[in-house]
């Protein structure tokens, strides 16, 4: 293996560490200024998990029925629990018609209505005259969205002369004595090399972490790689505790079963065949709230009424509809289970678990896109040269819940903004500062780690037992004495990582190497989303708490904040908007 | 396509392991779980068109993989049958 001092280096302005919608859309600010700008995606970037985002992009355009951006701003204040920073959401509600537009010119076709303008749908939790009557506020180019997105601004990237590394993947961030991030330690995935990018500012644009559960709907890359390198690199992270599930997911492969499905009649049983949400939810039954339906039906599966040879799922029935039913109204759900499941929800029940899905949590910033941690004194903190956008980072607009509609806005508004930032700090920064030998060496011992040859552990099955237990102890059913249990186990299960092993050293496409570097990633993820989870004692958004079924403004209006090592700590939620008045908590009641 | 000639039989499933890491989750199970299950019984052409498809985008290989569009080419129809195991019956 190379040393530091041997490793090749590349130098660029900035270094943008990711290629979803957010990461491309700060480099596409950058490139456009004449910043000279790499990307590094360990994936091809059209391969990211912005391309899966179907629903659209929340804008109060009003094209549909009468919208305001203040309504918008509500709802999204209230969708979050009023844990959003309000500032945050302000200025993301407010861009949010403008940048539709910019996205439109730079060749997302939008969806029509006949008048010509853009088509907007209505979304859950969107209001006209803050909680009025539902507002169509999501503007979808069709149902592939994320992918319109995706390519549109990877082809203007193209345009504007970005450098792109793909299948590049990144191993930790490059650190100096004062604190300054300087690019990153990466490695080309063909050949096993090791690359320095040195750079006068890095973004994180890593997206989710879906991947810390056993069941979720993400993309199997969406690793928390930039969170896991924040951790790093001392630098904590927000809110993780807040994770959205779905209720129905296809149990043990985690795609989404639509709300249609229960919509149109389809019920949930278990072993026994008994409908059980009557138990839970008597007048809503099987149409509950998600949250409430998901603990139902963790709650049966715990309770030892789940289905399936290990008792770990329910069914959701479909075959009282009718095949003409089915086949008419439900065709998505049909095409799901004979492609994933071989069987027909017309002749049998489905198997289904909740499903995670969005990472409302992640490295911390303020409005601008610069990460910022705690200073000694305890207020916020810049990390100078570094800058997150995205689902990898918390800005928070979505506090601990998030609205459909509004996590393809908040890449485009984010990554915007996080671009217009850095070239701020690029004209005050004109030269690299030196780099340190010691920053890329505690990365290159990351990746050293991985030569070690001998007996050990295999990276799969460890893999497996993080997500199982993160599913059975910090998923949706929430609990003290569940989620202490929870920490003890992930932490156990660190320490077996230390003496995993790869059986196969080679360097070309080596993928169990990064599934390593990965679950790495993922460990220290997991243990930052248990540890919060475990000292908010209260229900709010997404996190829920059987033993602090209520929310708890007094004591946990605030941000969690956790850094590597396990020292959790706090800030306040910014309630302070910019321009306009604050919108105080209220009870949430939809 | 004749990449996995230059490259041996090790080398090349091991590129397109990493080809078969997509976008969605749903590209993810169908792509690695075929590549597992059936490429070592693919013949050279069968090959050459996995590789056309693993060249597509995202949102197109889902249209083929989950049965809502045919490719017009018969051999990459029919690589997309065998990508689909039971589910194209």
């Amino acid at each position: 293996m190379t040393g530091a001092a041997d490793i090749p280096r590349r130098r660029f302005d900035t270094l943008v560490i990711g290629a979803g919608g957010g990461g491309l859309r700060a480099a596409l600010q950058l490139s456009q200024d004449e910043a000279t700008v790499a990307v590094v995606s360990k994936v091809f970037p059209t391969r990211s998990h912005t391309v899966a985002a179907q629903g659209g992009m929340n804008a109060a355009l009003g094209n549909v029925v009468p919208d305001n951006w203040h309504w918008h701003m509500y709802d999204t204040v209230k969708g979050s629990d009023y844990l959003g920073d309000q500032d945050a959401i302000e200025y993301m509600c407010r861009a949010a018609a403008r940048l539709v537009v910019e996205m439109e010119h730079a060749g997302v076709p939008f969806s029509r209505l006949e008048n010509g303008k853009i088509y907007q749908r209505p979304f859950g939790g969107q209001s006209q005259n803050f909680g009025g009557a539902q507002a169509s506020r999501t503007c979808a180019a069709a149902d592939r969205t994320g992918h319109a997105i995706l390519h549109a601004l990877y082809q203007q990237n193209l345009r504007a002369q970005t450098h792109f590394f793909d299948e590049f993947f990144a191993i930790d961030l490059i650190k100096d004595d004062e604190g300054h991030i300087l690019g990153a330690l990466v490695l080309e995935i063909e050949t096993g090399e090791p690359l320095v990018i040195e750079a006068k500012t890095t973004l994180l644009a890593t997206g989710g972490v879906g991947q810390l559960f056993r069941n979720n709907t993400n993309a199997r890359i969406n690793t928390g790689d930039g969170m896991g390198m924040a951790l790093r690199a001392g630098i904590p992270l927000e809110d993780m505790e807040f994770f959205q599930f779905h209720p129905t997911g296809i149990a043990g492969k985690g795609m989404l079963i639509t709300e249609g499905g229960r919509g149109e009649g389809g019920y949930l049983v278990n072993k026994d065949g008994a409908r059980f949400m009557e138990r839970y939810a008597p007048k809503a039954k099987d149409l509950a709230s998600r949250d409430v339906v998901s603990r139902a039906i963790a709650t049966e599966v715990r309770e030892g009424r789940g289905c399936g040879s290990g008792g770990d799922y329910v069914l959701l029935d479909l075959t009282h509809l009718g095949a003409e039913v089915v086949k008419k109204r439900l065709p998505g759900i049909r095409e799901m289970c004979l492609t994933f499941l071989h069987l027909d929800p017309i002749d049998k029940p489905i198997p289904v678990f909740p499903t995670a899905h969005y990472t409302m949590g992640g490295v911390p910033t303020n409005r601008y896109g610069e990460v910022v941690t705690l200073g000694e004194d305890g207020s916020e903190e810049a990390v100078p040269g570094l800058y997150a956008a995205g689902e990898c980072a918390c800005v928070s607009v979505h506090g601990a819940n998030r609205l459909g509609g509004n996590s393809l806005l908040d890449i485009v508004v984010f990554g915007r903004a996080a671009g217009n930032r850095i070239i701020d700090y690029l004209k005050s920064h004109r030269y690299h500062r030196p780099l340190p030998l010691s920053g890329v060496e505690q990365a290159v011992t990351r990746l050293q780690r991985w030569e070690q040859v001998g007996e050990g552990e295999s990276v799969g099955a460890l893999k497996a037992e993080l997500q199982r237990t993160m599913e059975h102890y910090c998923g949706v059913f929430r609990t003290e004495e569940v989620l202490a249990e929870g920490l003890k186990k992930v932490q156990e299960l660190e320490q077996r990582l230390a003496h995993a092993r790869l059986k196969d050293h080679s360097k070309v496409f080596n993928t169990a190497r990064i599934e390593a570097l990965e679950l790495e990633n993922l460990m220290d993820v997991a243990l930052a989303t248990v540890s919060s989870a475990l000292a908010r004692q209260e229900s709010r958004g997404a996190h829920t708490r059987i033993d602090h079924a209520e929310r708890d403004d007094e004591h946990w209006l605030k941000h969690s904040l956790y850094f590597k090592g396990g020292r959790l700590d706090y800030k306040p939620v910014r309630l302070q908007p910019l321009t306009v008045e604050s919108f105080p908590p209220k009870p949430r009641v939809y | 396509m004749t990449a996995n000639l230059q490259r041996g039989e090790e080398g090349e499933r091991a590129r397109l392991a990493w080809q078969c890491r997509r976008g969605m989750l749903e590209l993810d199970w169908l792509l690695q779980d075929f590549l597992e299950r059936d490429y070592g019984s693919l013949s050279n052409n069968e090959r050459d068109a996995f590789n056309v498809l693993l060249a597509y985008p995202d949102q197109l290989l889902l249209e083929y993989l989950m049965g809502r569009m045919v490719p017009t080419d018969p051999t990459l129809a029919h690589v997309v049958r065998r990508i689909r195991g039971p589910a194209a019956s």
